[in-house]
Order: C-alpha cells, then sequence, then structure tokens
C-alpha cells in the first residue's frame, strides 16, 4: 500500500461524494436547455439537500427502525462503492476487497434495502414502487452482471481497476464484443438510475413513478441522504462506464501523484460530456409503460449476453 | 491430539447416543417439559459434538471400521473421509439450532405426541448421521431408508388432516422411486463381483457405457430426494405439511445427504467422469434454479415459498456440481476444485440460511396461526428478535455481501468465467448461457426474498388479530441466533472454511484439486491479481461509511423527529388491505414468465354485484407428467386386476396353463 495508493483513494472517494450532486445538476440544467426553458443553477441539488438538512424529520406512525437506518446504509453503500471504482486513478487499495461482482452486489444490497423501506410503512405507493423497483432490478443486475463478464473475459480479471488498467493500456481499438456490451450497459445505466425511458426523475405522477414511489414517506435528512444516494448512484453508474469503455486518462499504476492532477480535469470533461448526452438521450425518447419496461431490460440482457459469445467464439 | 480411530467412534456414538435420546422420550411420552427442556437441548448437544468431531476429521486421514452388527455374512462397514466429515459437519452445526429451538418450539396437542415426535426426530437425526458414514451399499441403503421413513413421520406429525396425510403419501412415493434408482445404481456400480462395499465398487472396472449409467440412475435416484425437477413436486407439499423444525431439518439438512450421494457416486465411486455428464447436470441444475426461483415468486403460502426456493437453492448446486465435472472431466484439477469447493459451500450455507427461515416462518405460524402471506403483514413490530433474525436470513439467502449467500455464489460465478478455457467448443458454448441463467437466478432470488420479508415483517397488519401476536420464547431465540450466526461467520471468513474445503477438495481430486485462500481475510482463488474479496474489509470500510453520515447529519443538523400519519400522496383513507398483497408483489414474474405456468383466471365482469377476481398458479409437470403416469398405471393394474376373479378354480386353472407353457418350453 503506498502513499500514491491512499491518495488516489481517499481523492478518489471524495471527488465521487462532492461531484455527485454537480453532476446531477449538470444533466438536469442540460434537460432543461434542451427543452427549451432556463436552467436551475447548478448548485440546485447541493441547495435542495442543504435544505433538507435543516428541516425537521417526520416519520409515519407505522414506521418500524429499518425505515430509519436504511438511508444510512444506502449512503454507506454508495460510498463503498465509490470507492471500488477507479475514476480518477487504478491504483486503489481498497478495491482489493471487492471486486466487479461484487460491486453488483452491492447495488443489489442497496436495491433490497430501499425496496424493503419501501414496504415497512404499509402504503399501496411505496409497495408498488417497491415491486416495481425490485422488477427492473431483476432485469438489469444479470446484464450488468454479463456486461462485467464481457470485460473481465478480455483481461483476465474481475478487479474493476485491473480491468480499466488493462483495457486503458491496449491500443484505441474497437472491440465488438464490448461495443455489444456498451449499449446494454447504457439501458442498464438508464434503468438503475431511474431515468427516461423507465422511470422520470422529475415526475410525481402516481401511477408510473418507480424509485419516487419508494421514497415518499421520507423527509428531512434522510430524504437529503436518499437523493444524495442517488446522485452518487449516477455517478458510479457513468464511472464504471468511463472505466469499462472509456478508460483512458486515468492514472495507471504507481504513476506519480501529478497524474492525478490530469486525471481529474480530465475526468470533468467525460462527466460534462456524458451529462450532456445523457439528458440528450432523455430529451428525445419518451417514457415507456411499466409493461414494456421488462421488453427493454431483457434487450439489454440479451445484448450484454451476446457481446459476452461474441467474444467467446470469435474471440474479438 | 485425538487418536485418529476415535474420530470416527466418536462419530458413530454420536449417532446412536441421538438414537438413545429418541428413546428415552418414550419414557415419558406425553410430558412436554421432559423433551423440551431435556431430550432436545441434549440432542443440539450432540450436535455441537459432531461438528467439532467432523472439523478435526475434515484433514485427517481416512479411518474406517467393520461394525459387528447386521446380517451374519453382511457385516456393516463405517467410514470418515474428508467428504463425509464436511456433510457431517454440517449436519451436526446446523441440526444444533434447529434442535435448541424445537426445544422452545413443539407444544402439547399439536398432532403426534412429544415423546413420540422425539423418537421419530432424534432417529431422523442419527439415520442421516449414519448415511454419511456408511461405507457399503448395505448399510448405506437401511440408513437411507429410516431416514425417509422417520421423516414420513415427522412430516405427518398432524396426520389428522388429510391434506397432510396426503403430502406424506407424496412424498414417500417419491422417496422410494428414488430409492429404488439408488439401490440399481448401487447394484451396476458393483460390477460383477458382487461384493456391495464401497471399497469393492471403486475397484470396479466399469466400461464408459456403464458408467454412464450407474451416474444418471445415482442422478435420478438423489435428485428425487433433492427435489430436481420434475422430481421436485414433493417438496413444495410436504414442507407446508411439516412442523417447522422438520421442515428445517429436511430442507436444511437432509436435501444436503442427497448432494453427498451424488458427490460420491460421480467423484468418489467412479472414477472419470464424462464431459457429458457434467455438461447434463449442469443443464438440469441450472433449469431447475430458475423453474424453482420462478415458481417460490408467485407462491402465497410462505412455507410454500421457501420450499420453492429450496428447490432453486439445490439447482445452483447441482449446477456447481455439473461445473466441477466438466473441469474434472477435461483434467483441470484447480478449476473442478474451485467449483467443488462453491459448491460445498452453498450446500453449508442453504444448510443454515434456509433453516433460519423455516424456523421463523415456524415462530410465525405459532405466532399468529397463519400460513398465508395475504394474512401476514407489520410482525415487525410485534415479532422484533424473529423479525430481526429473519432479516439476516433474507438478506443471506438474497445473495448479498457480506453474508454468507453471497460467498458462494461469487465463487460460483468465478468458476464459470475459466470455462472458456475448456477445450470443447460445445462445453464452452453452453457456458456463458449458464452464467446468464446464474446471474438471472440471483437476481430473481433478491426478488422472492423482499417478497418474502417485506409481506409478512413489514408493513401493516392485513388483520386485526396480528395486533395479539406474542414474540417467541427465549429457547427459539437462542436456536435463531445460532443459525444467524452461523450465516454472518461464514459471509466473514470465507478464506477459512475455503481452507476445510480444500481437504474434500484434496481428497476428490488430488493434490491438484486443493482451493487456494490467501491469506487470513482474504479470499482470492487463483490469484489475486485475477480476483479478490475481503467481507471484513468490505463491511469495515461499509459501516465507517455509515457511522460517519450517521454523525454528521445528525451532529452538526439535529436529530429532531416528529411522528405522524403515512403522508403517502395525501390519500386521507388508507387501510392495510391496499398494500401489495403476495398475488400483487408476484405478478411482474408471472407476467413475464407466462409460459412457465399453467393459469386458471376467474375475472368479475363488469356487472357482477359481488366481483371476485381468482387465479390459480399451478405446476406444468404435475398435468404434463405426473397424472398422465399415474392414470397410465392405474389402467395397467386395472387390466392385470381382470385376472383376480376370486375364485379358487380360475386360479388353479392358471396354474395349470403356466405349468402347460413352461413344459411346452423346456421341452
Amino acid at each position: 500500500m503506498s502513499l500514491t495508493g491512499i491518495l488516489t483513494q481517499l481523492l478518489g472517494v471524495a471527488v465521487a461524494v462532492v461531484l455527485a450532486p454537480l453532476f446531477l445538476g449538470w444533466v438536469n440544467q442540460c434537460r432543461a436547455w434542451l427543452s427549451n426553458r432556463s436552467a436551475p443553477p447548478l448548485t440546485q441539488p447541493y441547495r435542495l439537500i442543504r435544505k433538507l438538512l435543516h428541516k425537521d424529520a417526520v416519520i409515519a406512525d407505522s414506521a418500524s427502525p429499518l425505515f430509519r437506518v436504511v438511508p444510512y446504509i444506502l449512503f454507506g453503500a454508495m460510498v463503498t462503492a465509490a470507492a471500488i471504482i477507479p475514476s480518477l486513478g487504478t491504483n486503489l487499495p481498497f478495491a482489493v476487497a471487492a471486486d466487479a461482482i461484487a460491486l453488483v452486489g452491492l447495488f443489489a444490497t442497496a436495491r433490497v434495502f430501499i425496496s424493503l423501506a419501501a414496504m415497512d410503512i404499509g402504503t399501496a405507493f411505496g409497495s408498488m414502487g417497491a415491486r416495481r423497483e425490485m422488477m427492473v432490478g431483476f432485469l438489469a443486475e444479470p446484464a450488468l452482471l454479463m456486461v462485467v463478464f464481457t470485460a473481465s473475459l478480455i483481461c483476465g480479471s474481475t478487479a474493476l481497476p485491473t480491468i480499466a488498467d488493462t483495457l486503458a493500456g491496449r491500443s484505441l481499438a474497437i472491440y465488438p464484443s464490448l461495443a455489444f456490451a456498451g449499449v446494454a450497459f447504457l439501458m442498464v445505466l438508464l434503468a438503475e438510475n431511474a431515468r427516461i425511458p423507465i422511470d422520470n426523475p422529475s415526475t410525481h405522477l402516481e401511477l408510473t413513478m418507480i424509485h419516487e414511489a419508494m421514497v415518499l414517506e421520507y423527509s428531512a435528512r434522510h430524504l437529503a441522504l436518499i437523493e444524495w444516494t442517488s446522485a452518487l448512484k449516477l455517478f458510479n453508474y457513468v464511472c464504471i462506464g468511463f472505466a469499462l469503455f472509456l478508460p483512458w486518462g486515468l492514472a495507471r499504476g504507481e504513476e506519480n501523484p501529478l497524474a492525478l492532477l490530469w486525471a481529474l480535469p480530465l475526468l470533468v470533461l467525460k462527466l460534462l460530456l456524458a451529462g450532456a448526452g445523457l439528458a440528450l438521450i432523455e430529451t428525445v425518447s419518451a417514457k415507456l409503460r411499466i409493461f414494456r419496461a421488462p421488453e427493454f431490460l431483457a434487450m439489454a440482457f440479451m445484448l450484454a449476453v451476446l457481446g459476452l459469445l461474441v467474444r467467446l467464439l470469435l474471440g474479438s | 491430539m485425538f487418536e485418529s480411530v476415535n474420530l470416527l467412534t466418536g462419530a458413530l456414538a454420536v449417532a446412536h447416543g441421538w438414537i438413545a435420546v429418541g428413546v428415552f422420550g418414550l419414557l415419558r411420552p406425553n410430558s412436554v417439559r421432559f423433551v423440551g427442556r431435556f431430550l432436545f437441548p441434549l440432542g443440539a448437544l450432540g450436535g455441537i459434538v459432531l461438528a467439532v468431531i467432523a472439523l478435526l476429521a475434515i484433514q485427517g486421514p481416512i479411518e474406517s471400521v467393520v461394525l459387528p452388527l447386521g446380517l451374519p455374512d453382511l457385516p456393516l462397514h463405517a467410514r470418515l473421509d474428508p467428504l463425509s466429515a464436511f456433510f457431517l459437519f454440517l449436519l451436526g452445526s446446523a441440526s444444533a439450532g434447529i434442535s435448541i429451538f424445537g426445544a422452545g418450539y413443539f407444544r402439547e396437542g399439536e398432532g403426534t405426541a412429544p415423546g413420540l415426535l422425539c423418537l421419530q426426530f432424534h432417529v431422523f437425526l442419527g439415520s442421516m448421521a449414519l448415511v454419511l458414514m456408511a461405507d457399503d451399499a448395505y448399510g448405506f441403503m437401511v440408513s437411507w431408508e429410516t431416514m425417509a421413513l422417520s421423516s414420513y413421520f415427522l412430516v405427518t406429525t398432524q396426520h389428522r388432516i388429510p391434506e397432510i396425510r396426503r403430502a406424506g403419501f407424496l412424498y414417500l412415493l417419491l422417496a422410494h422411486l428414488g430409492a429404488i434408482s439408488i439401490l440399481l445404481c448401487f447394484g451396476v456400480l458393483q460390477g460383477g463381483s458382487w461384493q456391495f462395499t464401497f471399497d469393492a465398487m471403486r475397484q470396479a472396472q466399469l466400461s464408459p457405457a456403464w458408467a454412464s449409467v450407474a451416474f444418471g440412475l445415482a442422478v435420478v435416484g438423489f435428485g428425487a430426494k433433492a427435489g430436481l425437477v420434475p422430481l421436485h413436486v414433493w417438496l413444495p407439499e410436504a414442507h407446508p405439511a411439516a412442523p417447522s423444525p422438520v421442515s428445517a431439518l429436511m430442507s436444511g439438512v437432509m436435501l444436503k445427504t442427497a448432494i453427498y450421494g451424488v458427490l460420491r457416486v460421480s467423484l468418489d465411486l467412479l472414477h472419470q467422469p464424462l464431459w457429458w455428464w457434467g455438461a447434463a447436470v449442469l443443464a438440469l441444475g441450472l433449469f431447475t434454479a430458475l423453474y424453482g426461483v420462478v415458481f417460490a415468486a408467485v407462491q402465497t403460502d410462505m412455507k410454500r415459498l421457501l420450499a420453492y426456493s429450496s428447490i432453486e437453492n439445490i439447482g445452483i448446486i447441482f449446477a456447481g456440481i455439473g461445473l466441477t465435472l466438466l473441469f474434472h472431466a477435461f483434467d483441470m484439477q484447480a478449476l473442478a476444485g474451485l467449483s467443488l469447493a462453491a459448491t460445498l459451500y452453498h450446500c453449508l450455507n442453504h444448510a443454515f440460511f434456509k433453516s433460519l427461515l423455516f424456523l421463523a416462518t415456524g415462530s410465525v405460524l405459532h405466532a399468529t396461526h397463519e400460513r398465508s402471506l395475504g394474512k401476514l403483514g407489520g410482525l415487525m413490530h410485534r415479532m422484533p428478535w424473529v423479525a430481526w433474525l429473519a432479516l439476516i436470513g433474507t438478506l443471506a439467502i438474497a445473495g448479498l455481501p457480506p453474508l454468507n449467500g453471497f460467498v458462494s455464489e461469487w465463487l460460483l460465478l468465478q468458476s464459470f468465467l475459466f470455462t472458456p478455457e475448456i477445450p470443447q467448443p460445445f462445453a464452452n458454448m453452453l457456458v456463458p448461457l449458464g452464467a446468464a441463467a446464474l446471474a438471472l437466478t440471483a437476481a430473481l432470488a433478491a426478488y422472492v426474498m423482499v417478497k418474502f420479508y417485506g409481506v409478512i415483517f413489514l408493513g401493516r397488519m392485513r388483520e386485526p388479530q396480528l395486533a395479539q401476536a406474542q414474540d417467541c420464547g427465549w429457547l427459539e431465540r437462542l436456536g435463531l441466533l445460532w443459525l444467524a450466526a452461523g450465516c454472518i461467520v461464514l459471509g466473514l471468513v470465507p478464506s477459512f472454511v475455503l481452507r476445510q474445503l480444500g481437504h474434500v477438495d484434496a481428497f476428490l481430486l488430488g493434490a491438484a484439486g486443493e482451493a487456494h485462500a490467501d491469506g487470513i481475510w482474504l479470499l482470492a482463488p487463483i490469484s489475486s491479481h485475477r480476483a479478490s474479496y475481503v467481507p471484513i474489509v468490505f463491511l469495515l470500510g461499509a459501516s465507517v461509511v455509515v457511522t460517519l453520515s450517521v454523525w454528521i447529519t445528525k451532529g452538526i443538523y439535529h436529530g429532531h423527529i416528529r411522528r405522524s400519519a403515512a403522508w403517502d400522496c395525501g390519500y386521507p383513507l388508507q387501510t392495510p388491505r391496499m398494500q401489495d398483497t403476495a398475488e400483487g408483489f408476484g405478478y411482474p414474474v408471472r407476467h413475464i414468465f407466462e409460459p412457465f405456468f399453467r393459469m386458471q383466471r376467474k375475472l368479475p365482469s363488469p356487472f357482477d354485484t359481488a366481483p371476485r377476481y381468482r387465479v390459480i398458479v399451478e405446476d406444468w409437470t404435475w398435468f404434463g407428467l405426473y397424472l398422465p403416469v399415474a392414470r397410465t398405471v392405474l389402467k395397467t393394474a386395472n387390466l392385470i386386476g381382470r385376472l383376480q376373479q376370486g375364485r379358487i378354480s380360475v386360479y388353479l386353472l392358471y396354474s395349470f396353463l403356466t405349468l402347460v407353457t413352461l413344459l411346452v418350453i423346456v421341452l
């Protein structure tokens, strides 16, 4: 464990926690511009979190202790995930603790806990949201795992930093298998982060919501943590995407700490582009009916399996 | 250290001790106090002793002994090798928790008298131990049948209810179909030597065709016990019928004796597996896993749900066995060792979390007298002990880190990632699809367990009488705690467990197959560059963040909390009936996997004054396989029955005709 490693690790987590709400603000800004509205400021998510933190929490009478601990567990899970994902550099000492499969497991843990919390109050919307979230989850999770498998078959490792390191070290060539996996990953990213076309993050129209239905009963500091967690989850997914498909510009291996200084602006640039792209996808597509969602996700799953088969059969 | 022969003697003593404890139950057959406060805890102690003996024996040399028991020319052989030691450890450690729970669980006036129940329960335990130690076909079959019979009596504890008798009959029927198949398998395995000791079977030289026949018979025979599709039909019937500790013992432990049988036959008694055995078992296992989990998602009875979830887990275990055989057939022993370790690990995990969940349903059943998920809910408030301990089991079975279910799934997925190295293009193609199916199964299992836990323990109480539910007693809590602690420990120290499993690997696959585990905490089966997992660090990291976030949000801001009615988008009228039911929660799965089910729907018309909605989900195998077979058997029996006239002159005519026919043939 070197000093550079610890520095990369701490800086990576800090950058994730700080930048995540800003990234969400940037996506919202782009969406507003694309739909010809005047945009909220970039720091709007931060303002929301600050406002929520100052309020008194209101909790339903029927809430159990589980309901109150879940926001902290979610936040903990997402920050731990951020510590495994190579967002700035690949020299991450903590990443030994968990590889990409454990990362998928970590996301599953967060999903299960938020669904349990949603069912805890015993309202119609809560359990509906939990059911839909788990439905999206059981289709998206295997697809994500297949994407990870494709990349790890190419690199001979399931450790995310190693994968990013290997891919970054190769010449600029397009692997057909990774192209399939990339499309599948994008679809999973949209579904798992409650974006259009699966869910609409700005809706409170009762019958269409998924994520919002689950967090209806949260308020104040609990809600603030959940909002932050959602931002962090989006950030994590985007960074996994960078690590698998655009790994260039990461501080690799035992390079000197100065490489981090170069990696940070590059990360911000990638985030700006990705945010704009995400906003574009969300603006030009319409939300699917909830029963079309399985088809969308099944397609993601099939694409990911196809990527794996292409890798295995054609070796490309 | 212990003398090596003493370990086998000790294990045999525990097995017979259990039977003796059972017999003591007959001394005072109607005293719940004597049985519950004395005999069951004694049985639990036996379990712990057995687990310790097995842990010592797993690394030790192979011990065997010829017992002065049995028929004149057929003495019983017993043997303790790493494979049986592992399964004895599973039996001892899981049954200790179940017995302690059982001490507080069994009450008066529930079917069979407590003393008799104690006898059946402990004979069941003892016979399972003897199955694992038997070293000849004769002793194996006797113990196997004792196990089947004693569990049959345990399933039909409440024998006054006709459905329970039916469920018991179905179980007994399939158990015997399986037993016939196992018997035939041993018949093939002796290979013309007519020696039925396992040692003779190891020496026998079988042609590949006969070896395949033996393997197929073993898969069918042990598969019927384990619940491989389509031989799984008894599980969802027998588990709801049996008392919960019995369900826990059957699902958590007895199913594993079948896994033991498959491993014993395929890796020990038969030497060279053919690659297609592995492919076939892998496909069968994955199909079983998917089938089980999809059905579990639509169940409305909590114990049926868990029964289908057992089928799913057995499927995962069989997939692991298939992968092991595949690697073994291509002589890739290190990888075979990895997947075998994953398989055994999953057996152990399943013993703990499934027993925990079955026992939790038992406590719920006692507190509410309700098995239907549609009439439960909100028990977290009334039964916090059961609810929090069941939460651990739920998270573990859903395969979430850092608990134990995740470790075995992780190991299995890792072994799947090595399959491209198999030098056989056909098997090579099967495998990514296998990995996809396994991932889908694992994700669906999480769905099922959220449904299970959410509907029973969370939300609001769906029936007013649930408000009277009482939390379980201290003995039951102790049993649940033991199993929950097992789930946590197995999840946090995987490398220790893996090192023990390495002895089993080395025994079955040779020294090259020993699974690796670097360091004490680090789990890195092949190399740490390739993949690693350190649950302790992982958990520590997450806990630090959680503590920090609690401290920051509460410390820097404030901790004020107000209670009020649920908001729910401002709808004023909210009743507990508006929560998702079990049917509602299962709807997406029913919709997506429609071809799996045989569904009968009854929808109300718009003009109904009292509209009723009804949907019945059934298993295709009943209508596609079992009922036609049953009809054919019945028809044949009727045809043969025509011979039976009830008049002695007709029977004399039959004898005369037979004699004449025989004479014609002979002359």
